[in-house]
């Protein structure tokens, strides 16, 4: 026991310390713990619940929640191949085969001598240059067999990350189109300035002019969201940067925070001059923890310029300054509501809306939460004007829209386009040139088919995110779809029963398909359930779950029929098997104690 | 060629039956009271422990309480998917599994050695095993994962006016909806 104690002090109160033990960074405390002990223990729960005045089953919920927080040892090494549908389609199956024969493991399964554990994870965000996994939260790109075999010698020798080739956790840009944002020439503090020329209220003023609307997905008018924000009772307001880029296939957030990070973060201390805000909050996702450094040391820059911190361009009063929290492998945070409760220190549940984040969000405090395209382009909109930018794209989506384009194509990277580009013509540029389908927006987005390519990305036709993954001509799916609605299953936070049991169930339905026990009457229920699931949903996770099944069986139905079974029904599993464990102890094999398949 | 405004007038004939469930939904079903006597205005029963008939003949309706749990409750099912144009699953054990679906997660031979071999006051060495007796599967299933069922009446039990409800509805011809106040899950 002592010996639990005194490691207890000694890890674990230097954490507790550094965030003044403060019960709302239990996410943090818990990530810094779980990056000293590789798990966390009991003896850590006891130790941090009794510390920050929490039930134990508070901190024990919010390790269950998240995908990344293990509450028993998972290796030292713990190696998580990505698993979006791009990463399948660059071979990721195979190459998990691969590492997990090297070390003899099933998926999931630690190695006898603690050593490692191999598993599979949602989409981590590298999908133009995937397959690519995470090993202990930090990312390794362009996977091969011999990269593979190399990184199995690697964790054998127990070679600390440090020391593994820098090339393997290289993450490029790949920017191959720019538009307005990344073309612009920024300096700091510039739009900032200018911001504070016009005051708050002009600055509003620009951002209404330009009739911007937020990047996140869901497209609401920046101005008017900041408006309301700033017109909400009460003395604190919070600005928040949604940088929980998890819908499979997006990674433009990703470059925005690895080449244009100032832009974000002067348009989140623009909006927090706005709003009348003293303090932002960035929630990076825990897939992208390796940026964690570099984006510190540049807000400390920031705050060296005086332009972050106190008296911010010597405006008495005008104070900001910006904290990074990390997620923890949870889809569900990109929700807004649920972002703030993982930033509040629990399990990121959707909160029932209204009343709105910008009456009641962040500690139930006005709070305005943008997506970090967002805020990067109301930096733009300050330096250059509101009439400016809306001069760009079309008359309801004004401006540029990045793109993250991965899948069938020679060049995937980041495109900024204006709103209004036609698929055709995205396709053209990336070197599309077989493609049968594209999935714009992520999983939770919207399938189209050859015969829609003439359709605009824009809010008024092709509303999206920013992913648009290629399926060339060679592609199932079928399959796709069924990737998809895995990640979903996966990813439902089981708060709401239409979005936790009709995932399942999606699921089941779509396995049984392939192992081509599928029937005209599963067919039919998995319309029901899209149906029931977009309509009962708590949040938009389950609203949207059942779209990419939904959209291939109107657009690629034939990779759904060739699959199904033409009897009236079949079970999804063998009867007379399931009667195998009962003849053995019975010791019976006559007549009776066996099932045919006919009804 | 009837009219829209007819309804036919042979009364529909309606199995019941119960595999591994605890006959509840049989006594929500007598609940009904006096409105059983509507309902037998309109239907007439084949199998069902109502009538004691043995095997299921061709009905429109069959009615199936409890869960798949062992090789006669297959076969029963299936001659009632055979024989009946309309399935209905009732109740939670027919509809999720329900309580004996609570053994899933444990090996029926665990079950079967625990239940034989390790209780005090069992005097047997062998576990049963005449040809006469239905072997157990290895886990118990809501009826459709077995055969096709067409509808399905949520609750423990279900109550006797959502059961009346549901079939006056489906008789009628209208899509069988029960409200709020109708569902019943305790």
């Amino acid at each position: 026991m002592s010996l639990v104690h005194s490691s207890a002090g000694e890890v674990l109160e230097p954490i507790l310390e550094r965030y003044s033990r403060n019960p709302r960074h239990l996410m943090q405390i818990l990530r810094e713990t779980q990056e000293r002990l590789d798990f966390i223990p009991a003896w850590a729960v006891d130790h941090l619940a009794e510390a920050l005045a929490l039930a134990r089953t508070q901190v024990q919920a919010v390790i269950d929640f998240y995908a990344f927080f293990y509450g028993s040892p998972r290796g030292k090494y713990r190696v998580l191949f990505s698993d979006n549908v791009t990463d399948r389609m660059q071979g990721n199956t195979a190459l998990l085969s691969r590492m997990l024969s090297k070390f003899g493991l099933a998926q999931g399964q630690v190695s006898g001598d603690g050593l490692v554990s191999i598993d599979t994870t949602s989409c981590t965000g590298m999908c133009d240059q995937g397959p690519a996994l995470l090993v202990n939260s930090y990312p390794v790109t362009r996977l091969s067999s011999q990269r593979i075999d190399q990184i199995c010698e690697l964790i054998k020798g127990r070679t600390p990350l440090e020391e593994w080739p820098a090339e393997f956790f290289r993450v490029e840009d790949n920017i191959r189109y720019k538009g307005v944002l990344l073309s612009t020439e920024m300096v700091n503090g510039q739009a900032l300035k200018r911001a504070v020329e016009l005051g708050p209220q002009g600055m509003l003023a620009e951002m209404k002019v330009s009739n911007f609307r937020g990047r996140g997905g869901a497209g609401f008018t920046t101005g008017v969201k900041w408006e309301a924000c700033r017109n909400a009772s009460g003395e604190t307001r919070y600005v928040i940067c949604n940088a929980d880029e998890g819908e499979p296939g997006t990674f433009k957030d990703r470059v925005l925070l690895a080449s244009f990070s100032e832009r974000v973060f002067e348009g989140m201390t623009i909006a927090g001059y706005v709003i009348g805000a003293s303090k932002g909050l960035v929630y990076l996702r825990a897939e992208y923890r390796y940026m964690l450094e570099k984006l510190q040391a540049a807000l400390e820059a920031r705050r060296k310029a005086n332009l972050l911190g106190k008296d911010i361009l010597g405006q008495k009063g005008f104070d900001f300054d910006i904290e990074i929290h990390l997620g923890a492998g949870a889809y569900v945070c990109g929700e807004e509501t649920a972002l703030i409760e993982s930033l509040e220190g629990k399990p990121g549940r959707p909160r029932i809306r209204p009343p709105f984040p910008v009456t009641h969000g962040y500690l139930g405090k006005p709070t305005v939460v943008n997506n970090v395209e967002t805020l990067a382009k109301a930096s733009l909109i300050a330096q250059n004007g509101g009439a400016w930018y809306r001069g760009l794209g079309t008359k309801l989506s004004t401006g540029t829209k990045l793109l993250s384009i991965s899948g069938d194509c020679d060049r995937p990277g980041i495109y900024e386009y204006p709103f209004g580009v036609r698929i055709a013509q995205i396709l053209e540029d990336c070197g599309a040139r077989n493609a049968m389908a594209v999935q714009v927006g992520g999983a939770a987005g919207t399938c189209l088919a050859q015969h829609e390519f003439g359709r605009k990305i824009a809010f008024e036709d092709v509303s999206t995110s920013g992913a648009l993954m290629v399926f060339g001509n060679n592609r199932d799916m079928f399959e796709v779809a069924r990737n998809f609605m895995h990640f979903f299953k996966h990813e439902s936070c089981g708060f709401c029963t239409p979005c936790r049991v009709g995932t399942t169930l999606m699921c089941n339905i779509l396995d049984k398909i392939a192992n081509g026990k599928g029937t005209a009457y599963e067919m039919n229920e998995l319309s029901r359930l899209h149906q029931l699931l977009s309509t009962a949903s708590h949040c938009g996770l389950g609203q949207s779950a059942g779209r990419p099944v939904n959209d291939t069986l109107q657009k690629f139905r034939p990779s759904y029929d060739r699959r199904l079974s033409q009897k009236d029904f079949e079970p999804a599993f063998d009867l007379d098997a399931a009667l195998a464990p009962a003849r053995e102890i019975t010791e019976r094999d006559d007549a009776d104690a066996h099932l045919g398949t006919d009804l | 060629m009837l009219s829209p405004r007819e309804t036919p007038k042979r009364k529909l004939r309606v199995a019941t039956t119960s595999l591994s469930g605890c006959f509840g939904c049989h006594m929500s079903f007598l609940d009904m009271d006096e409105k059983l006597l509507e309902l037998i205005e309109l239907v007439e029963f084949d199998r069902s422990p109502l009538t004691d008939i043995k095997h299921c003949g061709t009905c429109d309706i069959g009615i199936i309480e409890g869960s798949v749990c062992n090789s006669e409750n297959v076969h029963v099912l299936r001659e009632f998917r055979r024989s009946c144009r309309t399935l209905i699953s009732l109740g939670a054990c027919a509809v999720n599994g329900g309580l004996p679906a609570l053994r899933n997660e444990l090996d029926v031979r665990e079950v079967l050695r625990e239940v034989y071999f390790e209780q005090p006051g069992v005097v047997s060495n062998t576990i049963p095993n005449d040809v006469e007796l239905p072997l157990l599967l290895d886990k118990a299933r809501p009826i459709n994962e077995v055969v096709r069922v067409d509808y399905f009446i949520p609750g423990c039990p279900p109550s006797g006016d959502a059961i009346f409800k549901f079939l006056t509805d489906l008789i009628a011809g209208r899509t069988p909806r029960l409200d709020y106040q109708q569902m019943r899950f305790d």
